[in-house]
């Protein structure tokens, strides 16, 4: 682990989870795999403490453990997944447009808890979902659930690992930690429940009613006092398929940009009939005949099946192969393929920050490298049209940056230096991780740059709270419009000012945090797919 | 060899081969470790705004807040007073480092991690679940011995009705839940009690409530 990736997942788990939990993890992410004792003697905390940390971090699915054959347990910090709790935003987004407020509000319920079981889960998004809506009307258990089978059919939540069920006999101590497991057959499996209820609202000023409720739920309590009927299965969001789904808009934008609309909509027909029939690393989906793909057009799309076949054949014969052929029944069967790494898919969409490091005119010198792959110092002038004088300083520039290398081509067995060839040339995975250092880096600094505007500014944060809870109780009691100006004057001119100020420039680094956010993913899922290739 | 003495600035490749030519200066030797904040040379492009991106920022300042207020959210335990204070008895209960505020599925866990269940006084350090009534009942014979009896069934059923409780039932409900059976613990209306330390340090012409 780079020590940027460490200080960034530091600072996920410090502001999301707390200091306590951040020393744990903290301490599993340098050292690597340990169990509970060597924690509590490392981080100097109370072990109370330190299991309470453990729970929370396993519960979330950043630590995982192992039972070692001597009785003790492993404790190991998952970095890759640390790192995702910055792009929490953007997965319950894709939710939303995907399955709206309900699907949204259980894949953020499943991201806030880690993991949860079918009922508890439908049970408080609908509860939330009937406190925004108008008094009197409630959301029906039925609507959410009916969401919660849909997100488990396209995979993007799944069940987690499961408690083994085998019988132990009493006399056999229980092993000090369970192995859980699951088969991928079950891993989309939903239980049949019948989840039968409505949402509930929480009323905070009929004390009655709420005494009446308490006592109507403790009776329903005494009376169901066994365990809800889906205990044991719990259900967490799948990231791999939200990536999966990612990477799918990115391709899709990449076609529409390089051909036309109908073409996009043809790859992303193709993708959405794939989606699930993909194995996460494979390269390609699987082969769809142009039937299939006719079929399955959206129904706005009556281009025949003319134009259809026409469609295809361009995006096939394209050089940068979106889409490759691969048979001929059916009216020629087509795949679309997914591996980011040949095509410098990532090229036009990820460097261009080296356009913006260095200039525009930088970044015309890498694309050509990329394209060209070994360039002499005076070609590079010639291609790219830019002066010698420039063009050496860029290329120095980039040199010392790692982004381009220099490779020698002896022309003879000594190596004079005379006598070599000196070529300019890209490699695209050194300069990707990079560049995702940098971007690892980045984030780390705009988050303690936040933390820091917040700290600086607590004391009128504060005051500004309590000026709200003052005006928000007053509301509530009916007091007169002067009386609320009157408070809301206690917050002066400048203070105000300094808020907005405050506000604002938290808004922009945190929406900084999401674009970065966006070039990790691309920059990552680039890089594993160099790391698959057989 | 370096390019000290003759031949200054030599170097072991034919520098004309990268495009250096003969008498062009190169640029001055780095002495220092580079600026912690090096000018930048160009403005960065605008963030890109519109509807997506003003709600994944929204989204990720609620869920920020949102995280802060779950029990997943660790906060250090109380820290504790140099001198035990009457009014600690009759405190609510700041949060204790050995209490968990939700409830995992112990199934899912290994076992060593398993934290015994709510303490009902701070500062205990005898181990809970077996022994509960047995540590219960030395307190109690420090306190009034009529209501000892009535104490250790109030202990009993309310640890059964946590259970059930814990195993359904809300998060907020259960804190609610457990903080009623907290206050029914003593005769007085706990609101009502002021300890004074919230006044101002010149309240008091006693100073320190005075522990004998």
């Amino acid at each position: 682990m780079t020590q940027a990736e460490l200080r960034l997942c530091s600072l996920l788990l410090q502001e999301h989870f707390g200091e306590i939990v951040e020393k744990v993890g903290n301490s599993l992410l340098r050292t690597g795999p340990r169990p509970l004792r060597l924690l509590v003697g490392d981080t100097g905390l109370l072990p109370d403490q330190v299991k309470k940390a453990l729970c929370v971090l396993i519960q979330h699915n950043l630590v995982r453990y192992e039972a070692q054959p001597r009785g003790s347990v492993e404790y190991e910090a998952r970095s890759e997944r640390i790192l995702r709790i910055l792009r929490y935003p953007r997965y319950i987004y894709t939710a939303k447009t995907l399955y709206g407020d309900p699907g949204e509000l259980l894949v953020e319920e499943l991201l806030l808890h880690g993991h949860l079981s079918m009922s508890r889960a439908v049970a408080r998004v609908a509860d939330r979902l009937t406190e925004t809506m108008e008094d009197g009307k409630t959301v029906d258990y039925s609507e959410v659930s009916g969401t919660f089978v849909r997100l488990a059919d396209t995979h993007f939540i799944q069940r987690c690992p499961m408690v083994p069920e085998s019988p132990r006999s009493a006399k056999a101590p229980p092993p000090p930690a369970p192995a859980l497991a699951i088969a991928e057959k079950d891993a989309y499996v939903v239980p049949r429940l019948s989840l039968v209820g409505k949402g509930k609202r929480r009323h905070s000023c009929d004390e009655e009613e709420e005494g009446e409720r308490k006592a109507k739920r403790q009776k329903q309590e005494g009376g169901t006092s066994e365990s809800p009927p889906d205990d044991g299965i719990y259900w967490q969001v799948n990231l791999e398929r939200f990536h999966q789904h990612f990477r799918d808009q990115a391709l899709v934008s990449a076609v529409a940009s390089r051909m036309d609309q109908t073409s996009s909509e043809v790859v992303r027909t193709m993708l959405r009939m794939s989606e699930v029939t993909t194995a996460s690393g494979a390269s390609h989906t699987q082969p769809l005949s142009s039937n299939e793909i006719f079929r399955s057009l959206p129904a706005g799309y009556n281009i025949g099946k003319q134009a259809l076949d026409q469609y295809l054949a361009l995006l096939a014969d394209d050089p940068l192969e979106f889409v490759g052929k691969s048979g001929d029944s059916g009216g020629g069967t087509y795949t679309v393929s997914i591996l980011w790494g040949e095509l410098g898919v990532p090229g036009p969409e990820t460097f261009p920050s080296s356009g913006t490091m260095f200039g525009s005119r930088c970044a015309r010198i890498f694309r050509l490298l990329l394209r060209k792959k070994h360039l002499e110092q005076k070609q590079v002038e010639d291609f790219a049209m830019i002066p010698a004088k420039e063009a050496k300083d860029m290329l120095y520039r980039m040199l010392s940056e790692n982004l381009v290398s220099l490779q020698e081509i002896p022309k003879t067995p000594d190596h004079a230096p005379s006598r070599t060839f000196y070529l300019y040339t890209v490699n695209v995975t050194a300069a990707a991780r990079m560049l995702l250092h940098r971007c690892y880096k980045s984030v780390a600094n705009l988050m303690e740059r936040r933390q820091h505007e917040m700290r600086e500014n607590k004391r009128l944060l504060e005051k500004s709270q309590r000026v709200e809870a003052i005006l928000a109780s007053m509301q509530a009691t009916g007091a007169e419009a002067a009386q609320l100006h009157e408070v809301e004057e206690m917050i002066t001119g400048p203070e105000r000012q300094q808020l907005e100020t405050l506000k604002r420039n938290v808004n922009k680094i945190d929406a900084s945090e999401n674009q970065v956010d966006e070039t990790i993913f691309v920059l990552e899922s680039f890089i594993e797919s160099t790391m698959k290739k057989p | 060899g370096r390019g000290r003495g003759r031949g200054r600035g030599q170097m072991t490749f034919n520098v004309e081969a990268v495009g250096i030519g003969k008498g062009d200066a190169l640029p001055p030797p780095t002495l220092q470790p580079s600026p912690l904040f090096p000018a930048l040379e160009r403005r960065a492009a605008p963030l890109p705004g519109g509807e997506e991106g003003e709600y994944m920022l929204a989204l990720k300042q609620e869920l920020r807040r949102a995280m802060r207020g779950l029990p997943y959210f660790v906060k250090p335990g109380a820290p504790r007073r140099d001198i035990e204070r009457y009014s600690d008895k009759y405190q609510l209960s700041s949060p204790v480092d050995s209490a968990i505020d939700w409830n995992p599925d112990w199934r899912r866990l290994p076992r060593e991690l398993k934290i015994r269940g709510r303490r009902l006084r701070k500062g205990r350090t005898a181990p809970l679940v077996p022994k509960q009534h047995v540590a219960l009942d030395k307190e109690e014979t420090i306190k009034k011995l009529e209501s000892l009896e009535k104490k250790e069934e109030e202990v009993t059923s309310e640890e059964e009705e946590e259970k059930e409780e814990e195993e359904e039932g809300k998060e907020e409900e259960e804190e609610e839940y457990d903080e009623e059976e907290h206050e029914e613990e003593t005769d007085y209306v706990l609101s009502y009690f002021d300890n004074g330390e919230s006044f101002g340090p010149d309240s008091d012409d006693n100073g320190d409530e005075a522990v004998y």
